[in-house]
């Protein structure tokens, strides 16, 4: 039974989403009647939305049934096919933990499904894009559930697809297909070395199994290798330094896209992948001290490049890498509970905040905060919900980031003493990382506050907005005062934000602690530290902006301030140094087909028909001249056959 | 009678057929030479089967029968094809005769 209901889980999103791929797209592209285009709830919409909503309702009812009723970790599969004597089993094995995952991506899914029917109330390929959100939500349960290597493979394979396909989406964006070619192909670099740290870890093995291969017994060098190898591939979904430079680009997909994105799906599942694989990584320090120099790097790289962005959402981008940088410190410092738990706080308060910037982008037509300002009063829900999310994000007591981000500060701390897996020095890196971490995000959280919301309203012309509409990811006509979004938006903000007000208190319920094996929450002197970095920042920011009022707070960073929000520049090098050789490469491979491949072939070609065309000239001889050559062989063969006889 | 005469006479005729047929222009003439050949072979097919103790006696008189019949048929062909000839191109020099094809006019230029 609960088997059945596991296997229910990610198939059902995954079922609907393929049935979904089968609607007629472009129902909106041939007006109704009447000339006016198709809004939500006419006919050739409605399958879409509800095929869409009943995956992720049906999949969020499944996954609280389950947390009710279950205690032990549901296992269940079969043998799928055999290499070999390699076995690979469609096993699915979902413990508490995971199905806390699980609910906390429907509920993301959910709420984008039913957000996107308003926000993109006249894209003309809603049904596609329905579609393909119910398959990125059952690809990530596939991710959370399963238990084999293999079928976690398959999960994360479908997710890279279906994030290219959405992120490039809006086609009239002309960033919009390089922004999804770029996250493509560098989370493709990354699972490269995924599917080999995979395919050494189950070779070594003998199974795919997650169980099995967590009990086996590896020696030291296959162990860190496979596991480094692994770690590119989080690297990649997780958007981890050396790898992150697809996130901010992908902003030019839909703004729900981003939220699941973020939120639930692509970028958590990196994370999952190392909380799944966690007793093979206490096994190997050299494996952790790597992550936590990637996760120290990308904490401070994501937080400084959000500190000068422009645009709202690419502020909310870097503040996700930052995050996910937290997520990756805590595993690293070998506290995977603390790692979950912000995870689980990071997708309610990042989809919280990326709805709710969709709201603010609907009504205002421009995600540059220079164009904002003045909100406050205009959409009071949308500024609510900000604040408790951005509060959440920068770690405001009550709020559910400060408990979670509580949690891997003190568990940095308590790895600085040594006697854990990971050397005391990496735990120091991440715990220092973290703690300026915290004063960063308290800086970008309250300018981004205070840009969009407060302030001087950037005035409006009686005819709306006097700037052109810029990045128009659900076309619209720019309303004529700003307002709070529609109903189908309005509430999933609304239902994300108790999450993220409140999540954190779930720290202290026993059920919830024992599933995640999370420590009692205490709070000592130790809490003092990020509280004042994090009052510091914030009062930074507001001083910087109260000092000289409606000036953008970033302009204190002086010089810097290009190099932060170029992100430090990781792009421009990324072209130089892996784009243009491997262009390069490309276009003299492309030379050498032309020039020498295929020249050979179409030179072969064009050989025979000239000796062709020269043969059948000489055969066209007039009867003398044909008569002598035949006369002619008749001597030479005479001739031959008498020195062979003589000879002989 | 020596044998020699015969083979000597064969050879003759033969070398003389050889020259017809390199050295004529005119299609029957260059046909007559064809058949000196052939009778030269006769001819020694016919001498081989006295002079010689064949293993299958006869057998050259019997093939000098069998070039004789081809060599009819030839002929008819052969003329056949040289009246053809003339009756097309008026003309019976084989050097003459053009192997390249004619042009073929375009069918939409014929109706024109």
């Amino acid at each position: 039974m609960t088997a059945v209901l596991g296997t229910m889980l990610p198939g059902v999103p995954l079922l609907f989403g393929l049935a979904g791929l089968l609607l007629p797209p472009g129902d909106a592209a041939e007006p109704a009647p009447g000339g006016r285009p198709r809004s939500a709830g006419e006919p050739g919409r409605r399958p879409a939305a509800a095929l869409g909503i009943a995956g992720a309702a049906i999949s969020f009812a499944v996954t609280v049934f389950l947390l009710a009723v279950v205690e032990d970790p549901i296992e269940g599969g079969i043998r799928w096919i055999r290499f070999g004597d390699l076995d690979v089993t469609l096993t699915f094995s979902a413990g508490v933990a995971a199905l806390y995952v699980a609910l906390a991506v429907c509920a993301v899914s959910l709420a984008v499904q039913i957000y996107s029917v308003d926000y993109l109330h006249d894209d003309p390929r809603y049904a596609p894009y329905a579609a393909q959100v119910s398959l990125f939500t059952g690809a990530m349960l596939l991710v959370v559930c399963a238990g084999d290597l293999i079928l976690l493979l398959v999960g994360w394979e479908v997710m890279g697809i279906c994030s290219y396909l959405l992120i490039g989406h809006d086609r009239r964006l002309p960033e919009a297909p390089a922004a999804a070619v770029k996250a493509f192909l560098v989370t493709r670099v990354g699972d490269v070395g995924f599917l080999l740290g995979v395919a050494l870890l189950g070779v070594d093995a003998g199974t795919f199994r997650i169980e099995e291969v967590l009990a086996h017994d590896y020696d030291a060098g296959t162990l860190t290798a496979a596991l480094v190898l692994i770690l590119a591939g989080v690297a990649g979904k997780s958007a981890q330094f050396p790898l992150h430079t697809w996130l901010p680009d992908a902003m030019a997909g839909p703004t729900p896209i981003s939220a699941l994105i973020h939120a639930a799906t692509m970028v958590a599942a990196g994370v999952y992948v190392v909380f799944r694989l966690f007793p093979l990584f206490t096994r190997s320090p050299a494996a952790l001290a790597v992550l936590g120099v990637m996760a120290a790097i990308t904490v401070l790289l994501g937080a400084l490049s959000a500190t000068a962005q422009d645009d709202l959402k690419r502020v909310l981008a870097w503040s996700t890498v930052s995050q996910i940088g937290y997520m990756t410190g805590a595993l690293a410092v070998g506290s995977p509970a603390a790692a979950l738990f912000h995870l689980l706080t990071h997708a309610a308060f990042k989809a919280l905040l990326f709805l709710a910037a969709g709201a603010v982008i609907h009504t205002v037509g421009t995600n540059y905060l220079s164009r904002m300002g003045g909100l406050r009063h205009a959409m009071p829900v949308t500024f609510w919900s900000f604040v408790i999310g951005l509060g959440a994000l920068a770690g405001v007591p009550p709020l559910a980031g400060f408990w979670s981000k509580e949690n891997v500060l003190v568990a940095a701390a308590h790895a600085t003493d040594g006697g854990e897996p990971t050397p005391a020095w990496v735990a120091w890196l991440v715990w220092i990382a973290a703690l300026v971490g915290v004063l960063i995000t308290a800086w970008y959280a309250t300018r981004l506050l205070l840009r969009a919301f407060f302030g001087p309203s950037r005035e409006w012309s009686a005819d709306g907005p006097d700037w052109e509409v810029g990045f128009d990811d659900a076309r619209y006509s720019p309303p004529r005062a700003p307002h709070d979004p529609p109903g189908l938006m309005r509430w999933p903000i609304l239902s994300l934000a108790v999450p993220s007000a409140l999540l954190g208190l779930a720290a202290f319920a026993p059920g919830f602690r024992t599933a995640l094996e999370l420590e009692q929450p205490h709070l000592d002197v130790a809490v003092i530290l990020p509280l004042v970095l994090l009052v510091a920042g914030a009062g930074t920011a507001w001083w910087l902006w109260r000092a000289v009022p409606g000036v953008d707070p970033v302009l204190a960073l002086g010089r810097a301030q290009p190099v932060l929000a170029n992100g430090f520049y990781l792009d421009t090098l990324q072209h130089l140094l892996v784009v243009r050789p491997v262009r390069a490469l490309a276009s003299s491979l492309k030379l050498v087909d032309e020039r020498v491949v295929d020249a050979t072939v179409e030179g072969t070609g064009a050989a025979t028909t000239r000796a062709g065309t020269l043969l059948a000239a000489a055969h066209q001889a007039a009867l003398p001249r044909a008569a002598v050559a035949v006369f002619t062989g008749a001597l030479l063969l005479g001739v031959a056959a008498a020195i062979y006889g003589v000879a002989s | 009678m020596h044998a020699v005469i015969p083979y000597v006479i064969a050879a003759l005729l033969f070398g003389l057929g050889v020259y017809g047929v390199l050295r004529r222009r005119n299609a029957i003439l260059v046909l007559m030479a064809v058949e000196l050949m052939l009778n030269a072979v006769n001819l020694i097919f016919v001498t081989a089967d006295v002079t010689t103790a064949a293993a299958a006696p006869h057998a050259g008189a019997v093939f000098a029968l069998f070039v004789i019949v081809l060599a009819a048929a030839e002929v008819g062909v052969g003329l056949a094809i040289v009246l053809q000839l003339y009756r097309l191109r008026k003309i019976v020099a084989v050097d003459e005769v053009m192997l390249e094809a004619a042009p073929r006019d375009e069918p939409g230029q014929a109706v024109r």
